[in-house]
């Protein structure tokens, strides 16, 4: 029996549930010499803004215990060669295109919107709100449940009806519920969780933070607790909001408890740059794992943790112990 | 084109040997050893299929031979917990690796006289890039350079390959005392030289480009920037360089590079994003569209 992999994030629907979080997987091009990109659910771009930006300065990143710290700063060709040569070539290859925006006001914002509404065969936006304000001395708008609200309100209102606009959450806040409900009360359709989450390491040969930055944004299985608690209580809190889940996902089975959290969609992130191919490894995983529990859908385990615990069936688990993955 | 793409592989481990004072691992690698061309690079996961160590280390290829189908050996020193756990891998384990990776360095059409630069075990991907010029014909000198002996790296092959090999090392123990670039201008000189081939530490290649800048030869310097993942995905191994526009863009050592004109690379702004860079901020200011091509990354 083959599971049946669909998901729907609102109104679209993915064939399968696994993506590449947002400036892990550029536009695709770089992984394409590694697998088919138009096997997995859907290639979320690195975020793009209005103009070129050169960067931060070296170093912009550093490993740290099963993750990585980095501070790149945004490097991207802006949304003028985005479209002329990234997107149609995504297309080209059969790619689903969810395009990841950044900018320093909700103006910005809106103008990426706007521009990739008037393109064609963007599949969904994905407001990435863990970039400086400019108006608030660089605070990032996620960290400002209003300013996220404003930012999501303007792409919203200049988004084509038919693409969906999700939110990017940082799990560096004091509420995450009260900002996800102030970004769906903005116009988000949905919400990807989690951004990376603040971090930092200093190099002991030279003294020196081991990013330029300083800080630097963790991410990689170090931060996939954090990623699951995220998604687990804001889809309590907001069981009808699709979510895509992200955060050290590294096999399918992590992909797995993260659709058990309650994502219904899973992206993969950091651990791309230590396999290139983890995308469609972890989709062959993932639904290996529902042949194993003789699930005939993906879409029925999301949220199914929240269920009230019921009669376990060991035999499910193939005496695999749990939480292991490949 | 597709015979260019890189591979990733499971590659059993075939020896694993000391050269110099440096660690040397071959790998079968048939997919990688048919593809290869002088430059290029390979990028391995470290610490198994669980590893907290999520980044890719790249390196230089030493020797590509065709036993086995194909095998690629490449040098480390250990100097931190991956290289370290690289070092302790014995015959028959698996290494995935990727490659090859990056530009290769650019062949001359015609039999030309080429010297090669290295310092340290940087010198390791201009062996594979000597056997290449001599099958063309090219004449071929060496200057290599590290601190002390036991970190000169491939002195005989060296001798083997090429018409003449200038040794330095900065504690004088072999060779000429000093650097690489005390000794490149004489070897320019007597050997004639139409272009330099080098690869080493950042300081060591604006040396080097500088010097062929004065002998108004070109110069192909493969820088060795820290990389993340290789593939061209995490934008962490940026170098300004100049493009044939004459703009200043952070372009990616791993997929742009690793072998730059010398002349095109901003040493004195390496580490830094220089002001006039497409993208720094400001740079808005100071054009309007007599910018063509717009990208930066």
């Amino acid at each position: 029996m083959t599971p049946d992999l669909r998901v729907r994030l609102g109104d679209i629907e993915l064939a399968n549930p696994i993506m590449t979080a947002a400036g892990c997987a550029g536009s695709g091009r770089e992984l394409a010499q590694f697998f088919d990109i138009a096997r997995i659910g859907a290639l979320v771009t690195k975020s793009v803004m209005v103009e070129p930006r050169a960067g931060r300065p070296a170093p912009r990143v550093a490993e740290t215990p099963s993750g990585m710290l980095s501070a790149v700063g945004f490097q991207g060709p802006g949304i003028e060669v985005f479209l002329q040569r990234d997107l149609p070539w995504l297309l080209s290859r059969g790619g689903r295109a969810v395009v990841s925006v950044a900018g320093g006001s909700p103006q910005e914002y809106a103008e990426l919107a706007r521009r990739l509404s008037d393109a064609s065969g963007v599949t969904m936006i994905e407001v990435n709100l863990s970039s400086p304000n400019l108006a608030e001395r660089g605070r990032h708008f996620a960290h400002d449940a209003g300013a996220a609200a404003r930012v999501v309100n303007a792409v919203r209102a200049k988004t084509r009806s038919d693409i969906p606009v999700f939110a990017k959450l940082s799990p560096d806040v004091p509420d995450l519920v009260a900002l996800a409900q102030e970004c769906v009360a903005a116009g988000a359709d949905g919400l990807s969780m989690v951004n990376t989450v603040r971090g930092m390491a200093i190099d002991p040969v030279t003294m020196r933070p081991a990013v330029a930055g300083g800080v630097g944004g963790l991410s990689g299985p170090a931060i996939r607790p954090i990623a699951i608690a995220c998604v687990y209580e804001v889809h309590a809190a907001l069981p009808k909001v699709p979510l895509i889940g992200m955060g050290g996902v590294r096999t399918g089975s992590d992909a797995l408890e993260f659709v058990l959290a309650g994502a219904s969609a899973v992206a993969v992130g950091t651990v791309i740059f230590n396999d290139p191919s983890a995308c469609v490894r972890i989709l062959r995983e993932f639904e290996q794992a529902l042949v194993d529990r003789g699930v005939g859908r993906a879409a029925d385990l999301v949220g199914a943790a929240h269920r009230p615990p019921g009669p376990r069936h060991d035999d499910d688990h193939r005496g695999r112990p749990r939480g292991e993955g490949r | 084109m597709s015979d260019f793409r890189p591979v990733q592989m499971s590659s059993p481990v075939l020896t694993v040997r000391r050269v110099d004072s440096y660690h040397a691992i071959t790998v079968v690698a048939p997919g990688v050893a048919e593809r290869f061309r002088s430059g290029q690079f390979i990028a391995i996961a470290v610490g198994g299929e669980q590893s907290s160590m999520l980044l890719r280390r790249a390196f230089a290829v030493h020797d590509v031979k065709p036993d086995y189908g194909g095998t690629v050996e490449f040098l480390f020193a250990v100097r931190g917990k991956g290289t370290a756990w690289l070092a302790e891998r014995r015959s028959r384990d698996l290494l995935d690796i990727i490659g090859p990776l990056g530009k290769p360095f650019p062949l001359p059409r015609d039999p030309v006289n080429c010297v090669l630069v290295g310092g340290g075990y940087g010198s390791a991907p201009l062996f594979p890039l000597a056997q290449a010029l001599r099958r063309r014909g090219c004449r071929v000198d060496f200057v290599l350079g590290a601190a002390s002996s036991d970190k000169v790296l491939g002195a005989m092959a060296a001798r083997r390959l090429a018409e003449t090999a200038t040794f330095t090392t900065e504690d004088g123990s072999f060779g000429v005392r000093g650097r690489v670039t005390d000794a490149l201008g004489q070897v320019i000189e007597d050997a004639r030289s139409d272009v330099v081939y080098t690869c080493g530490p950042m300081p060591m290649l604006r040396e080097v480009t500088a010097l062929g800048v004065r002998h108004d030869i070109p110069v192909q310097a493969l820088v060795e920037e820290t990389m993340a993942c290789g593939t061209g995905v995490c934008m962490s191994c940026v170098v300004p360089v100049v493009g044939g526009d004459g703009i200043t863009r952070m372009v990616r050592s791993c997929v742009d590079g690793p072998v730059f004109r010398g002349e095109r690379i901003r040493f004195d702004d390496v580490g830094t994003i220089p002001f006039d860079a497409l993208g720094a901020p400001g740079w808005k200011a100071r054009t309007d569209d007599d910018y063509p091509a717009r990208e930066a990354g």
